[in-house]
């Protein structure tokens, strides 16, 4: 096995924009949930969407750029990934790009959801009703 | 007799002095560091396998994969849920929430079945997440492709 270039990967000013940014798109969350009336599903929803039309105006990629995974991990990214995907295979292939991109971008982490989610939740111990 | 509406003021004065001192703050503060924590774990291992020689979509996707794994099974061991409790969005927000939503409620119902308890109950929050990602992204496609450049979409 190679060397692995540590320095490389623990760079601390990379690091530190992707935690401050990361955070700050928790916090927003935190708002919402502490704020508003809005079930974490719908949150999660509007995270998605949010992200997936500022990835379609191309604002979001700005964000990506700056922060890395700060802005690609949290809900957002998953849909600026989608409507990514989309624009590329339309670049590609025409309008069945935009039912194929989209998908075909987000499906590591689709299928990896399904499978494991599916995995864990075979092997968790039935959980006892405490509330 | 004490007159109505203040017995209520004093009431929620009594509520408000007895509630703890804005809790919004402090769940900001947890959200945002596990949050960013979360996010800066995804970079190390981004960083990783750029450094392995995967390009960065590929980086990308393995590091969603990673992640999702690790909280699916982090909720399925009951662990996940204690660190949702405190960390609030900071733990929802990221691709963590989006695995915690999907085995969440398959546990809950495991009881009625591995087919329809499990594999049904699976999508009860990952569903609308899935339909509303993935039309948008539809229609942000068959727009792009109408205006065939991002230049007239504001940027």
């Amino acid at each position: 096995m190679d060397t692995i270039d540590w320095a490389s990967i623990f760079e601390w000013s990379s690091l530190l924009k992707c935690f401050v940014v990361g955070g700050l798109i928790c916090v927003v969350g935190q708002i919402l949930i502490d704020k508003t009336k809005l079930t974490p599903a719908r949150i999660l929803v509007i995270f998605v969407t949010l992200g997936a039309i500022l990835g379609g105006l191309g604002i979001y990629q700005y964000l990506v750029d700056f922060a890395g995974s700060g802005a690609t991990v949290p809900l957002t990214g998953f849909g600026y990934n989608l409507a990514k995907g989309a624009i590329e295979e339309v670049k590609n292939i025409g309008l069945v790009g935009a039912f194929t991109g989209g998908v075909k971008a987000a499906a590591g982490g689709i299928a990896a959801a399904i499978f494991f989610g599916y995995l864990a939740s075979l092997i968790s111990k039935p959980k006892m009703k405490k509330q | 007799m004490e007159n109505p509406t203040e017995t209520k003021k004093t009431y929620q004065d009594y509520v408000d002095k007895k509630s703890p001192n804005s809790p919004i703050l402090k769940n900001c503060f947890n959200a945002f560091w596990v949050g960013g924590l979360i996010c800066t774990l995804g970079q190390i291992i981004l960083n990783i396998c750029k450094d392995r020689g995967f390009d960065t979509q590929i980086s990308g996707t393995i590091v969603s994969i990673l992640l999702i794994g690790l909280s699916a099974f982090l909720t399925g061991l009951n662990i996940f849920n204690k660190i949702g409790k405190f960390a609030g969005a900071g733990s929802l927000i990221p691709i963590t929430g989006f695995a915690n939503s999907i085995v969440s409620p398959a546990m809950e119902y495991k009881s009625e079945g591995y087919v329809m308890g499990v594999g049904g109950k699976m999508f009860t929050v990952a569903g609308p997440v899935l339909v509303f990602g993935i039309s948008t992204s539809i229609l942000v496609g068959i727009i792009y492709l109408i205006f065939n450049t991002q230049s007239v979409t504001l940027v």
